[in-house]
């Protein structure tokens, strides 16, 4: 087997095993500091064993049994140092019944305390993205525009803290869960955003690791909560998102807008799955929440053939119900989108300009204001609102396109 | 598992008879389930005294040892199997008296 070979082994290894032996280990020795850095250890031996000794027969075996003795390892190491490990041990109730594979369980329950409301919002994201992502501290703080030291020490902390306050190692109750699941489902959105649109200089404009782990969590909720419209919704949302995945990227790197996008390299199959979602939420006859809203835009942009076909009063229309539910002004700004295709330029860029005092940092506003400009036939302006969009602007192919744009302009 | 149930306020009133009757439902319940380990309420900031003996002699100051808008007015001590039984018994004694309540466990 050759170099390249181990190394695609090692990194599919580590998309398909890392959550499993993170969680594994977290069961086995109720901590989840030593499960982490045993399953980094276990990783790091593959990389360097398996180029020599070749890749085993089952992988996450392998790793799972190297990565239980680096665990035993550092608490030998620690019981010698006379350290009380052993008495901070995470609970977790093995007496609830596990209507799941056990794999997925696993996965769950460590997503679950990942995700815990007694943890801040963004320790919550991170904490995702380090046990159940995989994803390495620098990484991560590429992703949140911190220094690493600042985001390993939010982890560290967070650990901590999920020990000292013995936060349960769970899948919360029936009972409990409605509590929970509007947090949860944030964290995801969060996850599968951070995935199809990569920050920063060094990574892939898209992580499809990120955006299927967050589909797959996901579907794993709505296992346990098949009624909830909003877990159905985001569900639909990541779908119809990613079935565009591939189009969304030129061969080049750069990133394609939904108008130029090749619709027939559109994943059919995932469309079909999303499309069958939203309109099993239209028939639930429920007053939609915001992901159901934000997933049935998704299904009429993906139910056009032709982005001429794009029923764009409906789009407008939605928006409108989304606004009440949710005032930010993001979404204000991507009403003024559909706004332009609707009521031309000029109504979209009265709407957008409204928005400065409070998206003036934001790379989508520039964007969006330079594109308007530049149907307008401002060009002068259009040119500084794409060089500020670029400046701001974190993802290599957002990067790229804006570029061209910028460069076309006469 | 112990846990600290700190009963923050920012204003001056003692609590009201209603809130006292919902804090005593919320204590029997306590009792009854076995989470309860003891509870208090305070006294206001003014009539606390700081001693500070860590020198040759004691020192007395007049006052809190911190000033603040927000401060502490009473505490439960409850026993729970983890923080997720704890929050949901937090929330229901923030209910009861009206107040913020800082969790916190005990090491």
């Amino acid at each position: 087997m050759n170099t390249v070979d181990v190394r695609e082994a090692v990194t599919q290894a580590h998309h398909e095993e890392w959550a499993r032996v993170v969680a594994s280990l977290t069961r086995r020795f109720g901590d989840l500091d030593i499960a982490e850095e045993a399953a980094a250890e276990a990783f790091a031996t593959a990389v360097e064993r398996w180029p020599a000794d070749g890749v085993p027969p089952k992988p996450g075996a392998w790793l799972t049994t190297t990565a239980n003795r680096k665990a035993i390892d550092r608490i030998r190491r620690e019981n010698k140092r006379g350290d009380k490990q052993k008495e901070a041990q995470l609970v977790y109730d093995n007496g609830s019944p596990e209507p799941l594979d056990p794999i997925d369980d696993e996965r769950l329950r460590l997503f679950f305390i990942c995700c815990h409301p007694a943890l801040a919002m963004e320790t919550r994201v991170a904490l995702t993205l380090r046990m159940v992502g995989g994803l390495t501290v620098p990484e991560i703080a590429r992703a949140f525009l911190v220094q690493e030291t600042t985001m390993g020490r939010r982890i560290t902390r967070a650990k901590a803290k999920i020990k000292a306050a013995r936060i349960p190692y769970r899948v919360p109750s029936a009972e409990d869960l409605p509590a929970r699941v509007s947090g949860v489902l944030a964290v995801l959105f969060l996850v599968f955003n951070e995935g199809y649109l990569a920050t920063g200089s060094g990574t892939g404009p898209v992580r499809h690791d990120l955006t299927a782990e967050a589909i797959r969590l996901t579907r794993l909720i709505r296992a346990l909560m098949p009624d909830d419209g909003e877990v159905a919704g985001l569900l639909a949302l990541m779908l119809l998102t990613e079935a565009r995945r591939t189009a969304r990227v030129s061969a080049s790197g750069e990133l394609v807008a939904l108008d130029e996008q090749d619709r027939g390299a559109w994943d059919a199959a995932l469309i079909a799955e999303g499309h069958r979602l939203v309109r099993e939420r239209l028939a639930a006859g429920v007053a939609p929440g915001r992901y159901q809203i934000l997933a049935a835009i998704s299904a009429v942009h993906t139910s056009a053939r032709d982005v001429r076909d794009t029923d764009w009063w409906q789009v407008v229309a939605l928006y409108d119900q989304l606004v009440h539910l949710d005032p930010s002004p993001i979404i204000a700004l991507n009403r003024a989108i559909a706004v332009a295709e609707l009521d031309g330029p000029e109504v979209a860029l009265a709407a957008v300009d409204r928005l400065e005092d409070r998206l003036a940092g934001y790379h989508l506003y520039h964007a969006t204001r330079a594109d308007l400009l530049r149907r307008l036939g401002r060009s002068q302006k259009s040119r500084a609102a794409y060089d500020k969009a670029i400046e701001l602007a974190g993802n290599t192919a957002e990067t790229a396109y804006l570029t061209r744009r910028r460069d076309q302009l006469g | 598992m112990q846990y600290l149930f700190s009963v923050i306020d920012d204003t001056a009133g003692l609590a009201t008879s209603d809130e006292q009757a919902a804090i005593d439902v919320f204590n029997d319940r306590l009792q009854a389930e076995g989470h309860w380990v003891f509870a208090g309420g305070l006294g206001s900031p003014s009539s606390a005294t700081v001693v500070d003996n860590r020198g040759e002699e004691a020192m007395f100051t007049d006052g809190p040892f911190l000033e603040s808008k927000e401060y502490l007015v009473g505490f439960w001590i409850i026993e729970a199997a983890d923080l997720d039984v704890a929050l949901k018994l937090a929330a229901e004694g923030s209910k009861a008296c009206n107040r913020k309540i800082e969790v916190r466990p005990f090491l």
